[in-house]
């Protein structure tokens, strides 16, 4: 169908938010470039360092506050899908907690894997890991304060060289 | 879906090139397809773990994840990728004689 086009052969991913579901859809895009036989990095950036932090990266959590797409049938609650999730209520207490908790049980049910092990899974596969050196430096980061896996520290001009070729997705 | 002259027999293949019936699958079969897919020679290590993989889709009907024949030790994920370069998943499943695979991850 597409014979006639270039086919994609490398990708960069930025990631800049944090929360679960900001994560795992670079990590999908990211793996599954490899699993196609492309280069593919994922440049993590402000609240996505979260996912590289070895302190954080086990908690990321749901957003249940400010999302408008978000409803009862999404955490996992097998309600209906058309009655809204009202942001009020995903501001109390532990309602993000068990919305991540019910969330990840999905997760792990269609055999995807946690953040770090994501991580681990996307590095062993040939992917590259970078962490941004500005948002480093504002959060007071160093490179001791992250995973194993990330393959280096970037400023924004050493990842535009390294991305050469590259489709650059910001996720 | 056409015939394809794979080790000296007519095999029916789909679009992609992969065995519609993957109990027409021998080894000789498993080397000519490694060979267009540019795997020469297929080792004893591929063979091992396209054969797991096969006897995964016989029990359950789908082959095993990248993730899982890490999980289950069959091959690590970094071992897995250089037996089968340039997308593992789908190559070996190929090499297998199973159908292409339909997972994200």
């Amino acid at each position: 169908m597409n014979d006639h086009l270039e086919p994609i052969k490398r990708v960069s991913l930025v990631v800049s938010k944090g929360s679960l579901v900001d994560v795992y859809p670079a990590l999908v895009m990211g793996n599954g470039a490899r699993m196609e036989g492309m280069d593919a990095s994922i440049f993590f950036t402000f609240f996505g360092l979260g996912a590289l932090i070895k302190k954080t990266q086990n908690s990321l959590k749901v957003a249940t506050v400010g999302n408008p797409a978000m409803n009862m049938a999404m955490p996992m609650m097998k309600m209906p899908i058309t009655m809204p999730f009202p942001t009020i209520m995903g501001a109390i207490p532990g309602v993000s907690n068990f919305a991540t908790w019910m969330m990840k049980n999905e997760m792990e049910k269609l055999d995807i894997p946690t953040i770090p092990e994501f991580l681990e899974m996307f590095t062993d596969a040939g992917g590259e890991v970078y962490a941004c050196k500005l948002a480093m430096d504002m959060f007071k980061l160093t490179r001791e304060d992250l995973c194993d896996e990330v393959t280096s520290v970037l400023t924004v001009g050493e990842f535009y060289e390294k991305s050469a070729g590259a489709s650059i997705i910001f996720t | 879906m056409s015939t394809k002259d794979l080790a000296g027999s007519s095999i029916e293949v789909d679009g992609d090139g992969y065995l519609v019936d993957h109990k027409v699958w021998n080894r000789e079969i498993a080397t000519a397809i490694a060979k267009e897919e540019g795997i020469d020679p297929l080792t004893d290590r591929h063979l091992e773990v396209i054969e797991f993989m096969r006897k995964e889709y016989e029990e359950k009907g789908t082959a095993p994840s990248i993730r899982r024949l890490n999980k289950l030790n069959v091959v690590p994920t970094k071992e897995l990728y250089t037996l089968f370069p340039g997308g593992p998943a789908k190559k070996a499943a190929k090499i297998a004689g199973l159908g292409k695979p339909h997972g994200c991850i």
